[in-house]
């Protein structure tokens, strides 16, 4: 069977869940071959061959967290001439999309981002992608060398399928290009203890009627009780109310949960093109007239300092 | 010695209004209202700051585009560039991504450039990855992203603020760059700019002009195609309650039917 390049994307090893998805979208079209780069490939081999990758192929070296996206490129293509894929799939993060770009650059391959689904195709794999702020829905095909297609968060659900996930040491040579740009310092984020915004089941959003930083708890609260991702409208981040890090649209994040629920947004395109395609979208807001209601799949219309915190109570009793 | 900054702007139907795809699958821009990509005013924006910091420097705003991409041209030399360049060839109808940043790549170059400056994403497309391919295209580095950025002593700065960190970045010119919404409120034309907008010089390319083939180009050159689009059914109809105290039971009731509770 044709083999399939799966970037991985890990915090020193620790797979991110995006990942487990494109394994499990990869074995569609193939053998998963997992590209590890940077530390913790030993640790990370473990999870990889659960979900399916036959080899794991490792590098690490300082380059990669020393200068901008080039470095990986330059492994990844290494990767790809040592395995001559049938596909390249990368998570559909903001450097994932880079990286892959300038890979089906290089290789004269075809590019497709953002895809919400993959399946084999006649001639080659099939992306399905949502556009328009997911008014519509496409499928399309790389025409052109090795189809190198990044893959949004949430889409499809990790399934295991044990391989043997032996981990090789790559080679890389690194272009004179690689080192242009200097990571010069690096701060981490820190982390909030809840799921990460773009992988969890359940975002709990608030927007411009949560009206101030201190009232976010409300929103908080209510995340924590169902154990959920706090996201944020543009006007509340612009608003310096909550870390444009939760920012949840087309400048921020793109969420696809199973449950989204927005508090105090009045559901812009803009916003909306983040998250509707969520599979269950709630709504709390005073306005009954809030175009937010148009894709609710339960609404009410109400104060969010009532229904909240009530809402909460409710749920921690029921959870006991 | 002068610094030359070419923006890269492009012009978008309205997000706003009712977007869809033509006969051919490509995005339909014929019938429907555009605009200078709103991101993409956020770049005009940071050139023209690094412009107004710098000894002597000089902005151009480039788009590739059909004949109407000239609305997204004139407001950007409204809001202060100081020239345009427009790439129309009928034969760019249905270029991808890849195909863009080629035309792109020789439009910069035949310009002259010490930086490039982009918009995150185009609000149609939002691939987000043309500044990459135009790095990797020139052989310059990349820069992207950023929500903070300075021009100083030939070398740009500026902090990407990623999915697990904030990283500080430095890059020496010339260089591609993109910016974020945070960098910063765009400008408004004002009256004065709008008047002398008219009389600033728009140069018009074609392919031959920048040693490109046709069938590089257009959507026969496109190494992606759409093969469908179809429009999302629209949601179904959700149930809406008034809250009259009993709000936040019924909700909840509604999230235990669905097992999230
Ligand atoms: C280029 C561009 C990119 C953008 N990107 C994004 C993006 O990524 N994400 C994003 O979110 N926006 C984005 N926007 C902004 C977007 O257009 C809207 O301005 C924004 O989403 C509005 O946020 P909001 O719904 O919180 O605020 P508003 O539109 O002001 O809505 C607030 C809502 O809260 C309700 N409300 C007020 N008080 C209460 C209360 N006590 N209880 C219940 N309800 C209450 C009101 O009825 C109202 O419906 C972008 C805009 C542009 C031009
Ligand atoms: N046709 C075009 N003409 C000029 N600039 C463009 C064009 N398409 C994309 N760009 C630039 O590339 C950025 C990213 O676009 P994209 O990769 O399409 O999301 C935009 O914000 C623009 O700065």
């Amino acid at each position: 069977m044709a083999e399939v390049l799966v970037y991985v994307d890990h915090v020193d090893g620790a797979v991110r869940k995006p990942t487990l998805e494109l394994l499990t979208l990869a074995r569609r079209i193939g053998d998963p071959v997992a590209v590890h780069l940077g530390a913790g490939a030993d640790s990370a081999a473990a999870t990889l061959a659960e979900y399916g990758a036959v080899k794991v192929l490792a590098a690490d070296a300082p380059e990669f967290a020393d200068y901008l996206v080039v470095p990986k490129v330059d492994a990844l293509q290494a990767a790809y001439e040592a395995v001559s894929p049938a596909a390249v799939l990368v998570p559909s993060s903001a450097e994932g999309k880079e990286i892959a770009a300038r890979l089906a650059l290089r290789i004269g391959s075809g590019v497709i981002t953002d895809a919400v689904d993959l399946e084999a195709g006649d001639s080659g794999p099939v992306a399905t992608q949502s556009v328009f702020a997911a008014a519509f829905t496409t499928k399309s095909r790389v025409t052109k060398g090795t189809p190198v297609i990044t893959v949004k968060p949430n889409s499809a659900a990790p399934e295991a399928a044990p391989a043997a996930g032996t981990v090789e040491q790559m080679s890389v040579t690194f272009g004179e290009k690689s080192t242009g740009t200097k990571v010069v310092s690096r701060t981490p984020r820190e982390s909030t203890g809840r799921p990460e915004l773009t992988e969890a089941a359940i975002v709990v959003s608030g927007g411009r009627g949560v009206n101030g930083a201190e009232n976010f708890s409300v929103v908080e609260n209510l995340a924590d009780s169902l154990g959920a991702a706090v996201g944020a409208s543009r006007a509340a981040v612009d608003a310096g109310w909550y870390p444009h890090t939760h920012q949840v649209g087309q400048t921020g994040k793109s969420v696809s949960p199973q449950l989204y629920i927005a508090a105090g947004i009045s559901g812009a395109i803009q916003h909306r093109a983040g998250m509707q395609t969520s599979k269950t979208i709630v709504a709390v807001n005073k306005d009954e007239e809030a175009p937010i209601f148009d894709l609710v799949d339960y609404g009410v219309v109400g104060d969010l300092f009532e229904v909240l915190p009530k809402l909460t109570e409710e749920i921690k009793a029921r959870k006991g | 010695m002068s610094l030359r900054i070419v923006v890269c702007v492009k012009y978008v139907p309205d997000a706003t209004g009712d977007r869809h795809f033509a006969d051919d699958l490509t995005v339909d821009r014929e019938d429907v209202d555009g605009l200078l990509s709103e991101l993409d005013e956020y770049a005009v924006e940071q050139a023209l700051q690094i412009a107004e910091n710098a000894d002597d420097a000089e902005v151009t705003v480039l788009t590739v585009g059909p004949e109407d991409a000239k609305d997204a041209l004139r407001k950007a030399l409204s809001m202060g560039a100081d020239k345009a360049v427009h790439v129309e060839d009928d034969d760019l109808h249905g270029t991808d991504a890849i195909g863009t940043s080629l035309v792109l790549a020789k439009a910069v170059e035949k310009t002259g450039y010490d930086l490039v400056v982009c918009g995150m994403a185009s609000t149609d497309g939002t691939m987000g990855v043309l500044p990459a391919l135009l790095s990797e295209r020139l052989g310059v580095p990349q820069a992207t992203l950023l929500s903070e950025i300075s021009v100083e002593d030939g070398k740009v700065t500026g902090r990407r603020d990623g999915d697990a960190a904030t990283e500080q970045l430095q890059a020496a010119l010339p260089a591609v760059v993109s910016v974020t919404d945070q960098s910063g409120e765009a400008r408004y034309p004002s009256f004065k700019g709008i008047m002398a907008a008219k009389k600033k010089p728009v140069q018009s390319l074609d392919l031959d002009d920048l040693d490109i083939d046709a069938d590089e180009v257009g959507l026969e050159g496109s190494w992606t195609k759409v093969d469908d689009a179809a429009e999302r059914p629209a949601r179904t109809a959700g149930t809406i309650v008034k809250d009259e105290g009993e709000g936040a039971k019924q909700l909840a009731e509604f999230l235990a039917g669905q097992k999230f509770i």
